[in-house]
C-alpha cells in the first residue's frame, strides 16, 4: 500500500499547479527581479508582482504590504525583533501566548536578552487565549502583542478579531503567526485588525524556503528594523535577491488557496470528523486535545491513554502522523503545548496528531481509522497501565519510580 | 528514527506477553518506570524453587517500540536460566542484541531494572515464606 500522508501541519505536498507555475522561473525566466534595465529582470519582476497580488488578496491586504522572506521562521523573528528594535523608544514590553511556535518563543528570549520584558499568556484547557488576560497584561510600555492564529499541534483557533480590536483600542501593534491558519480559514487583516502576519509557502502546498511577512502600511504605518542587511530590497526591510521561483510558487499557492478555501475546508472537516467519530466510537479512554469546534478543519489531536505514541506510530507504519510523545524528539520532553493545556505528561506521551490535507481521500481516512483502532487495541493488550486501570487501580496514586 | 529489524520483529511479534499470578509465592514481579516518563515495564518470572530455574516469564510494557522489544527479549532470555544466571543479564547485552541507538539505551536499562526488580520480589517472597513457616513451626512447639 502507498504511504498515507497525514502530517500536513509539518509540511504539505506541493500542488502540481504550483510546480507548473514555478518551472519557467528556474530556466528561461531566470532574471533578477531587481534588474530594472532589461527584459530578463522585467519578466522576473512581473512574476514577483503577480505573486504579491495573489498573497495580498488571500488576506485582504495591499500588495505593497507583502515582504518576502525565507520562511515563516524568519517572518516571526522579524516581527518580534524588528518591532522591538524599531519601537524601542516607545516601550519594551511584548505579550505572547505560551503555546506560540518556537520561532516566536525563541525570538522573545533574544528580545529579553536585549532588554525587553515579555509576558507569556497562559491558554485555557482548549488551547485558546483569553482576550481579557491580554488586556490585563497590557502596560504603558507594551509595544507588541503576538498571538498565533491557530496552533500547529492542536489546531485551536484564537479569537483574533477580538485581540485585534483590543490592540487597536490600546494603540499596540498586533502580529499573528498565521502559518497553520492560512488557506484553511478566512483571514482578513482589515476586519481583524492585524498589523503584521507571518506566512509560509510550504504549509499551503507551495515550496519550502519561502515565506512572507505582511506589514501594515496604513492606520498605522508599521515599520520594522531589518534583520538582514544589504541591497535594500523589500522597502528596505529585507535585503537579498528575491527567490523568484519560490515567490511565484507562494503566489500560485495563495491564488489556489483563495479559490478553493471553502471546498478544501469543508472536505477536510468532513473527513476529519469521520476519523474522529470512528476513533471515539470504537475505542474507550481516548481524549481530544484542542477545542472541540474552534479548531482548524484539518486537525485532530488525540491522546490514546495507556498506549505510548511512538509505539502507536510504529503500528501504523504506512500512515505518516506525528506524536507529542517525548520519544519522538531528541529532547525527551513531551510537548510543551499539551503541557500548557494542562494535559499531564502521562497523556501527552500517548498523543497523536493527524493533519489532513487537500489530497487526503476518504479511503485513506477509513484505512487510517481501522489501523489505528486495531493497533491501539493490540498495544493495550500488552500495556501494564491498561491492565491496572481495568483492575480499578488509580494510576495517579501509584508510587512510580520516576527516572 | 529507523528501527533495527530485530526491534521491529519483537514489536510485531512480541514474545511472552501476558501476566502471571502476582500472589503466587513462586512468581516474582517487577514494575519499573513511570507513565509520566513514557515507559512502564511489568516483568514477571515463575521460578522452580527446587532447581532455582526460571520456568516462565511474561511481560507487559507501555512504551516505545524499543522498550517493548527490550522487555520481550528479556523474557526470552530469562526462560530456562537460573536465578544466578539471570542476575548476569546486562543492559548492554540488550543494546547489542537489538542494535539500539544511543537515545534508546534507557529502554535497555529499564529492562535490566525490571529483571532485577522481579528477582528481588521473588527472593523477598522466599524469605517471607521462610519466616512465616518458622513462625508457624515455633507456634507448634
Amino acid at each position: 500500500m502507498k504511504m498515507i500522508y497525514l502530517d500536513n501541519h509539518a509540511t504539505t505536498p506541493m500542488d502540481p499547479r504550483v510546480f507548473e507555475a514555478m518551472k519557467p522561473y528556474f530556466l528561461e525566466d531566470f532574471g533578477n527581479a531587481a534588474s530594472r534595465n532589461h527584459a530578463f529582470g522585467w519578466k522576473a519582476e512581473k512574476g514577483v508582482e503577480l505573486a504579491r497580488q495573489n498573497i495580498a488578496k488571500l488576506i485582504n491586504a495591499n500588495e505593497k504590504e507583502i515582504i518576502f522572506t525565507s520562511g515563516a521562521t524568519e517572518s516571526d523573528n522579524m516581527a518580534i525583533l524588528g518591532v522591538a528594535e524599531m519601537y524601542a523608544e516607545k516601550g519594551n514590553h511584548i505579550i505572547v501566548s505560551n503555546i506560540e511556535h518556537k520561532a516566536i518563543l525563541d525570538s522573545c528570549k533574544v528580545a529579553e536578552k536585549r532588554g525587553c520584558k515579555v509576558t507569556y499568556i497562559p491558554v485555557d484547557k482548549f488551547g485558546r487565549v483569553n482576550t481579557d488576560q491580554i488586556r490585563k497584561a497590557i502596560t504603558d510600555k507594551t509595544i507588541l502583542i503576538s498571538i498565533m492564529f491557530a496552533n500547529n499541534e492542536i489546531g485551536s483557533i484564537n479569537p483574533i478579531a477580538e485581540i485585534g480590536k483590543l490592540a487597536k483600542e490600546k494603540g499596540i501593534l498586533f502580529h499573528t503567526d498565521a502559518v497553520q491558519a492560512l488557506g484553511r480559514v478566512s483571514i482578513d487583516v482589515e476586519a481583524m485588525g492585524i498589523d503584521l502576519l507571518s506566512i509560509s509557502a510550504h504549509k499551503i502546498y507551495g515550496p519550502k524556503g519561502v515565506g512572507a511577512l505582511y506589514v501594515r502600511r496604513k492606520n498605522p504605518r508599521v515599520k520594522v528594523t531589518p534583520l538582514i542587511h544589504g541591497g535594500g530590497h523589500e522597502r528596505g526591510m529585507r535585503s537579498g535577491t528575491l527567490n523568484v521561483p519560490g515567490i511565484v510558487g507562494l503566489g500560485k499557492a495563495c491564488e489556489i488557496a483563495l479559490a478553493e478555501l471553502q471546498i478544501d475546508a469543508a472536505t477536510q472537516k468532513r473527513l476529519r470528523d469521520r476519523l474522529e467519530a470512528r476513533i471515539f466510537s470504537e475505542l474507550d479512554e481516548v481524549y481530544l486535545n484542542g477545542h472541540p469546534t474552534e479548531r482548524l478543519p484539518n486537525n485532530l489531536n488525540v491522546s490514546f491513554a495507556f498506549v505510548e505514541g511512538e509505539s502507536l506510530m510504529m503500528g501504523i507504519k504506512d500512515v505518516a502522523v506525528s506524536s507529542g510523545s517525548a520519544c519522538t524528539t531528541a529532547s525527551l520532553e513531551p510537548s510543551y503545548v499539551l503541557k500548557a493545556l494542562g494535559v499531564g505528561d502521562d497523556l501527552a506521551h500517548t498523543s497523536i496528531r493527524f493533519g489532513l490535507g487537500r489530497f487526503t481521500t476518504e479511503e485513506e481516512i477509513e484505512y487510517t481509522a481501522t489501523q489505528i483502532i486495531k493497533t491501539v487495541k493490540r498495544l493495550r493488550e500488552m500495556s501494564p497501565l491498561y491492565e491496572m486501570s481495568k483492575e480499578g487501580i488509580d494510576l495517579k496514586n501509584v508510587n512510580w519510580a520516576t527516572h | 528514527m529507523s528501527y533495527s529489524p530485530k526491534v521491529i520483529d519483537h514489536y510485531e511479534n512480541p514474545k511472552n506477553v501476558g501476566s502471571l499470578d502476582k500472589n503466587d509465592p513462586k512468581v516474582g514481579t517487577g514494575v519499573v518506570g513511570a507513565p509520566e516518563c513514557g515507559d512502564v515495564m511489568k516483568l514477571q518470572i515463575r521460578i522452580n524453587s527446587n532447581t532455582n530455574v526460571i520456568e516462565d516469564a511474561k511481560f507487559k510494557t507501555f512504551g516505545c517500540g524499543s522498550a517493548i522489544a527490550s522487555s520481550s527479549l528479556a523474557t526470552e532470555w530469562l526462560k530456562g536460566k537460573t536465578v544466578d544466571e539471570a542476575m548476569q543479564i546486562k543492559n548492554t547485552d540488550i543494546v547489542e542484541e537489538l542494535a539500539l541507538p544511543p537515545i534508546k539505551i534507557h529502554c535497555s536499562v529499564l529492562a535490566e531494572d525490571a529483571i532485577r526488580a522481579a528477582l528481588a520480589d521473588y527472593q523477598k517472597k522466599q524469605i517471607d515464606t521462610k519466616n512465616t513457616l518458622q513462625a508457624l513451626n515455633g507456634d507448634a512447639k
